[in-house]
Order: C-alpha cells, then structure tokens, then sequence
C-alpha cells in the first residue's frame, strides 16, 4: 500500500469489466434498444465516450434519452428514462419501429442462457410446477424477435450458462439456425453474448455459442470452469483490452453521479 | 362509453362501475401513472375476482391476488424495479399454481389492445416465434395470406373497465398526458368502461387551447374523478417522482413477514388511512413536495 494524496482508481469490478466490454461493440450513428441495468448502462457510456450518435431507445416509449448521471433509472419507463429524450412515445408506437427493422441493435439481459443463446426470465424449473417464477419477458421476447443484431450481457455464472433453459422466453437459435428459420425468426439473428469472463459470438454452422475473447486475466478453464455446456472455442481467442481509466471514470459517474469522478469526464464529454 | 357533459365523482361512485369478475386494466406502466388511488379503492370496496391486466406489473399484482380482489393476472413482466425485484407474494401465488398467470411478450400483450382499439378481432406480429410463451397463450401462429410469412396472431382484449390516471381532464373526460403514453391511449380505446383520475380536473377551454394534447377524447370516457397525486408512491410524469423509501419500507415489510406483510400495509395504507386524501395526509406535505422537487429536475424546462 502506498500513500496517495486523492482517490486512486479501484480495479475494475466484474459488473464493470462487463458493461465497458459491451460499450465497446456499440458503433456510432446506430440505434441501441437497451434493456434497463446493465445494457443500459453500456450504452450510455458508449454514447459519451465514442459513439456520440448513437440513438438509445427504452421501452416505455423514450426516444434518444440522457442520462443525469447519478439517477440512472431503477425501470425502463419511469422519468429517470425520458430525461432529455428527444421523442416519446407510446410503447406500442416504440416496439413497432423495432419490428419495422428500424433498430440496429438489441441488447438485453438475461437470467438463464443455453448454448444457443435461448434465454429464460420466466420459470426455473418445469413451468407448470415451477421452482421459481421469475420476472418475465417485458420486451426481451419482442427485442430478440426483431432488432437486427441482438446481444445479451450476463454474468458469467454456472446457474445462468446451463445445457437447456428450462423455459425459451426468448429465443436465440433455438436448436441450430435451421430450427430459427423453420420458427419463422428470419428477420434477425443473436451475434454476442458478453460477460465478466468473456466475449462470446455464435458458430454460424451450429448456432452454438463461442468463445471469442477473455477478459483480461481470465484463462480459457475459467470460463470453461463456469460454464455448464460444452462452449466451442474459436481458433484465436483474443484477450480484451483492460479498461481505460476514462472509460471507469465515466462509467462510476455515471452511476454515483458525484464530482469526485467527473474531472477526466468533462474533458472527454466535451472533445470533438 | 357516454357524453354525458359532467362525468365528474368521487372514487367510491367510479369502484362502484367495476363489477365483480371483470376483467381490469390499468394503465400506466410498472410504477409509472398507475392509477394508484383508484386501485386502492377497488381493494376497500372488496371486489372479488377480477383479472387484472397490465403491461408491466409492480407490487399492485400481490394486493389483488392476496386479498382476493383479484384470482388472475395478465401481463408481461412483474417486478417492483430492479433494486427491489419480484414481488414475493405474487411470486408464491404463481409458484403455487402457474395457471393464474397469463404471461405475454410486452409488445403482444399491447397488440391486443391495439387490435381491440381498432375494432379488429387480432393483430399479426413477429413476436413469440419459437418461443415457449407462445403455447401458453391463446395466440396462434398464422400465415400471411399475401406473402406466406410465418407470424404470430394476437387476439384482441376487449377490458371490461379501463382505469387510467392523466394529468388533466374537462369534466367530460378529455383527457391530456404528459410525458409518455405507454398504452393508455389503447386501453381507453378498447375497454368497454373508462375510468379516468386525474391530478386536476381543468375548464374544458384549457384542453381546447392544447387540443393537439389531447389523447382520449371524452366520449370513450365514462367516469372523472379529479384525485392530486393519484399515483402515489408511483410517480407521474414531470408532477412528483416515485417514493422510493416508500418501496423499500414495503418490500422490507413483505420480505420479512410474507403474506401478513401485505395485509399489514394494506391495514395501514388502506384501513387506518380510512381514505386516498387520508393516505396523502399520513404521508405528509413535506415528502409529497420532495417528490414533486426530484420530478422538476427531470423535466426539460
């Protein structure tokens, strides 16, 4: 331990190597449907950091919103969420862009995923005698059903990565890119799932998940270690850069909103 | 449906309207303009089940099923907000038997109401495809009969009573929204009754001078009742944010003690507050204006 005068940065913490990993994927001048928590979160700090274009939308109708750093929203339709958006609208009106085709990306959340990026937020267990009942679709189903390319952020747990969800709320390759066509979903396609540990993509052939990238100093077994199905693994798995300090500073302002973290951030914010 | 000039009354004449069994919606959106008030009122006037629906449920989803007002929900998700989670008695209640939900992709679930409002007996979408929530409705796979694409039909639901909470309304229900909509504009278009509180009931030359914000005309509207902060603790757009030590009080209360925590807050709440003015006064001017402060920093200027 050394004696610094000021706050030095803490070390990443999983939820945050996380949310910057999935900022990262988010490209300027496209529209983000993010699911509050996480994806948000992400996409907020994509955002300000190196996708100024980027148009958020949430489902309760908030077209193009801006944050207030400090209350980010606890619910994807209260205030918190409208704040400084520049269109709102009804949450019919909202979707139906969506199946339009209008938005670029989807990125959710999920509470179980298997192999095939199908994803549960309904029932643990047999759904007609449930061990546990969980939230519910909201607008996941509706997101993956529609956004060109979809993206699920979750933490990299055993519990969460299982062989089969025990229930598809909603669906990824189902089982294999031939079930999904055969199902009708044809209009997009599940591209990555990011996590803690890694960054994974989808085996064109199989529509299995990939290993593509770890997060720094996380071992292949890692990942394998919390992972409860054979996960393919791609020829050159990468390791994803670090966090940069701004890319935490911004990120913890965002969160706690307090003026102790946003001397880096102003400069950033306002850079062309 | 009526146009009648004066459908103003009291909470207690607007209950009176919803029958027992019917089906509910009420609009609003998780703990968003939930026409809080008129809630409540329905739980003191002990109706007895009725099928409440709402695109996203908060905590309002175990003060039906626990007292009984209602033996069935239908929505698409139900939690309090992510720093509360899912509400634990509701929780108990579909554990114990899943057959008293009915569970929807959000954009179905509004689908309905969208065809309802339109006349139309279904909506075709690109949702529940492939999904495991499609077989547990009662919507079906169709073929487009132009283009032969596989898409998911949605029947229409048509609510016996629509309760909606607005910011201003003429005494002939005219009724204006600020901030988002969500779905209520739907709900009031498709339900058989609306009722609809308001925090203020205003001259109807106040709506004719922001027509173009005008979002439910009154001949859809069957009922008025002018309730300030009529969605407290919920919030409503730009008037007062949600009171979230409120939240926390309640899920501390329902964690600990279950199912006698809900009949606890509802004694407390509902009972002892003997009325929604008693409930406002309980909770005291000092936090209604604190939550009326954090709801103007949100709001552009």
């Amino acid at each position: 331990m050394t004696d610094r005068a000021g706050p030095t940065p803490a070390e990443p913490t999983p939820a945050e190597l996380m949310t910057i990993a999935g900022s990262r994927l988010l490209r300027d001048g496209r529209v983000v449907f993010a699911g509050v928590g996480a994806p948000l979160e992400a996409s907020v700090l994509a955002k300000r950091l190196h996708a100024p274009s980027l148009t958020i939308v949430l489902e309760g109708g908030s077209i193009g919103p801006r944050m207030l750093p400090g209350r980010l929203p606890v619910s994807t339709n209260e205030m918190r969420a409208a704040h400084g958006a520049f269109m709102l609208t009804s949450i019919n009106d909202l979707f139906l862009y969506g199946q339009r085709g209008c938005y670029d990306y989807g990125f959710i959340g999920a509470g179980q995923l298997d192999q095939y990026g199908n994803v549960n937020t309904s029932y643990i267990g047999d759904p007609d005698a449930p061990k546990v009942r969980l939230p519910g679709s909201g607008g996941a189903n509706d997101i993956v059903s529609s956004c060109r390319e979809v993206m699920i952020m979750t933490r990299h747990e055993p519990r969460r990565f299982v062989e089969r969800v025990d229930f598809i709320t909603s669906p990824g390759y189902l089982s294999g890119p031939e079930s999904r066509r055969r199902a009708g979903l044809v209009r997009n396609r599940p591209v990555s799932v990011i996590t803690d540990l890694a960054l994974l993509g989808f085996d064109e052939e199989t529509g299995r998940l990939r290993l593509d990238a770890l997060q720094p100093g996380v071992s292949e077994s890692d990942v394998h270690d919390n992972t409860g199905f054979e996960l393919l693994v791609s020829e050159t798995v990468a390791e994803l850069a670090a966090p940069t300090e701004q890319e935490l500073a911004e990120l913890r302002w965002l969160r706690d909103g307090s003026t102790t973290t946003s001397s880096t951030t102003r400069e950033v914010t306002s850079a062309p | 449906m009526t146009t009648a000039a004066d459908k103003r009354m009291t909470l207690a004449e607007a209950a009176a309207l919803v029958k027992d069994g019917d089906t509910v919606v009420a609009g609003g959106c998780c703990y968003s303009r939930t026409p809080w008030a008129m809630l409540l009122e329905l739980l003191r006037a002990q109706r007895r089940e009725l099928t409440l629906a709402r695109n996203l449920m908060c905590y309002e989803s175990e003060l039906f099923l626990a007292t009984g007002a209602a033996d069935k929900l239908i929505s698409s998700w139900v939690g309090i907000g992510l720093r509360w989670g899912i509400p634990k008695v509701f929780r108990e209640y579909v554990e114990r038997d899943p057959s008293i939900y009915e569970e929807w992709s959000h954009l179905s679930f509004g689908m309905r109401f969208l065809a309802a409002s339109m006349g139309m007996p279904f909506l075709p979408t690109a949702s529940l495809l492939g999904s495991d929530l499609l077989g547990r409705t009662p919507a079906q796979e169709m073929r487009c009969p132009f283009t032969g694409e596989l898409l998911v039909a949605v029947p229409a639901l048509v609510p016996d009573v629509a309760l909606i909470h607005v910011h201003t309304v003429d005494a002939a229900g005219n009724a204006q929204i600020e901030g988002p909509v969500y779905m209520d504009v739907e709900y009031a278009r498709a339900a058989k009754t609306v009722i609809v509180t308001a925090e203020e009931v205003v001259p109807h030359e106040a709506i004719v001078r922001r027509a173009d914000r005008t979002q439910i005309p009154g001949f859809v509207v069957d009922a008025v009742v002018e309730v300030p902060f009529g969605s407290y603790p919920h919030e409503c757009h730009g008037r007062y944010e949600a009171d979230f030590a409120h939240f926390d009080a309640y899920t501390e209360q329902v964690i600990a003690d279950g199912e006698a925590g809900v009949h606890a807050y509802l004694a407390e709440w509902v009972e002892q507050a003997g009325s929604f003015a008693g409930l406002l006064d309980k909770v005291g001017a000092s936090t209604l204006l604190e939550q009326r402060r954090r709801a103007l920093d949100l709001v552009a200027a």
